[in-house]
């Protein structure tokens, strides 16, 4: 019931006049990007663009390059060759100190939520404040605990993270990732790990914020399920290129093979309903 | 083939001792970049100093006392019981405290730092702390490199004195020395320079002891073999550096004093 209903307000979203008519600017962009680590090619001539206020999920197989792609997108990786523009300004050959200056516009869910095991959740949380603003502490706490709120994890600001479960971490990933208001998340396999039920939660959850919050966000996962929850496109990474690229209701008919292999071996697509158009 | 092969161990070495030069520019570029959270350097002097200080009492004093067994013993037809003062104070202070000590604590903080850094490494915490815009080696690197380059120094003077100590408790007990003649002989045996080229060294060792660790546990990688082959790693290359600089430290603080 809730998972239609969550379906549906993302139908709903992709459907908005704007969206369609509008001229769409684009929030990051791969031009040509090569990335190899050692002798294995990794990225081979990427060229995507990410347009602000969509939902992008990146799917494709384990080992594909997903997580480099968005690793890419901070910085936290340099490719070998091509360009990176984030806002229009190439990125690609910022030193470390001018990088930090564009993560701030960005918040990321690590795949293994990366929370700082000797902080509590709360300190977690409140680590890029006290970093790089001058709230007071009350500011702070206020601050904290609103986004756990948003996360639902109230009053969990005095635990540790080796006390949460795998989707409490996740959740208190993502309360960090946002408590600078970036423009664009990005979710490095939110759901990988997770039991079925709280999985959809995390779903859920990104549906959310991406109403709340009003950001940009890109989505990597291999999860089906995942992908047609929170995705407004689909890009299928294969052979180190974006091979389709499309509107998540076009992927379920798209007639590229190894898309269609990847849709067909999970069984969870079958049990969707049919978005609309 | 043999030729090939040292040919790619002298290349890691070169990039080895490049990177670690990388690091210590980074480290010293970062401290000087305003003050540290005192909270942070507070919590690394008391794991690096405060938390060292039993393994400091208990090697030096051991130390002291065998030291001053064997001078007796070895220069016992000369007449050895009057020199153990002289002996034991000066091999101490010159030279076992600073190098004993820094491969114990060494051994202990390195494995330590490197165990620490490397587990964040690999649990993308580095990662995480890069993606908010903060740079890990001002948060991780500088407080742990400081602590290790001005607590080794002082547990340093620490062990020279327990060691000093351990010698004075043979020398009454066992050699029936007066401790009146034996601390005289330590206070006249030890001047200055001698206390400043032991010590002085011990920077130097914690410095590099203190950025060898933390450039393995940055530099760790594949899960929990990573950080196991990172500890060892640094327990023996800062064990190794600490023996190598000691030969060229003593030799400039010769030349110097």
């Amino acid at each position: 019931m809730t998972d239609s209903l969550t379906i549906d307000r993302r139908a709903e979203a992709r459907e908005t006049p704007d969206r369609r008519t509008h001229p769409r600017d684009v929030f990051v962009e791969f031009r040509d990007v090569f990335k190899a680590y050692g002798a294995k090619k990794v990225l081979s001539g990427v060229n995507l663009s990410v347009y602000r206020g969509e939902v992008l999920v990146i799917l494709g197989g384990s080992g594909t390059g997903k997580s480099v792609t968005i690793r890419h997108m901070l910085g936290l990786e340099a490719p070998d060759s091509g360009r990176i523009l984030v806002e229009d300004e190439d990125i690609t050959d910022l030193p470390e100190e001018e990088l930090y200056r564009v993560r701030k516009k960005f918040g990321m869910l690590f795949q293994s939520a990366a929370l700082f095991d000797s902080m509590t959740v709360f300190e977690n949380i409140a680590f890029p404040l006290r970093e790089h603003t001058d709230l007071s502490d009350e500011e702070i706490a206020r601050s904290v605990e609103e986004k756990l709120e948003l996360v639902s994890l109230p009053g969990t600001g005095h635990l540790m993270p080796v006390d949460l479960s795998g989707g409490m971490r996740k959740r208190v990933g993502l309360a960090r990732s946002i408590v600078l208001d970036p423009k664009m998340i990005l979710y490095d396999e939110p759901t990988t790990g997770l039991d079925p039920i709280t999985a959809q939660k995390i779903n859920e959850l990104i549906v959310d914020l991406q109403t709340k919050l009003n950001v940009t966000s890109v989505v990597v996962t291999h999860d089906i399920q995942s992908a047609f929850t929170v995705g407004d496109r689909i890009a299928f990474l294969n052979n180190g290129v974006f091979e389709w690229v499309g509107a998540v209701q076009a992927a379920r008919d798209a007639d590229h093979p190894q898309l269609r292999e990847f849709f067909r071996s999970s069984a969870v697509v079958a049990a969707q309903p049919t978005g609309p158009g | 083939m043999i030729l090939t092969r040292a040919r790619s161990r002298a290349d890691e070495a070169l990039l080895y001792v490049g990177e670690l030069t990388d690091l210590a520019v980074q480290t010293v570029q970062q401290a000087w970049r305003g003050p540290m959270e005192r909270a942070l350097l507070v919590a690394q002097f008391d794991q690096v100093g405060v938390k060292s200080i039993s393994i400091v009492v208990i090697t030096s004093l051991f130390i002291g006392m065998v030291l001053a067994l064997q001078t007796a013993y070895s220069l016992a037809s000369f007449g050895g019981k009057l020199f153990v003062g002289k002996v034991v104070s000066l091999s101490l202070v010159r030279e076992l405290a600073p190098v004993l000590m820094s491969l114990m604590v060494g051994g202990r903080v390195g494995a330590g730092i490197a165990a620490e850094i490397g587990t964040m490494r690999v649990t993308e915490q580095i990662d995480a702390l890069r993606a908010l815009a903060t740079n890990p080696v001002r948060k991780l690197v500088v407080p742990r490199v400081i602590a290790t380059t001005l607590m080794f120094p002082l547990l340093t003077v620490i062990s020279c004195a327990l060691g000093i100590l351990g010698g004075l408790f043979i020398a009454v007990v066992n050699l029936h020395v007066s401790a009146n003649y034996y601390l005289r002989s330590v206070v006249d045996s030890v001047s200055y320079n001698d206390l400043a080229s032991g010590v002085g060294k011990t920077f130097f060792f914690g410095f590099t002891t203190g950025l060898i660790a933390c450039y393995n546990g940055l530099k760790t990688t594949g899960g929990a073999d990573g950080v196991g082959r990172a500890t060892t790693a640094t327990v023996v290359t800062s064990a190794i550096t600490v023996l190598i600089m000691d030969f060229f430290l003593t030799k400039l603080f010769l030349f110097l004093f």
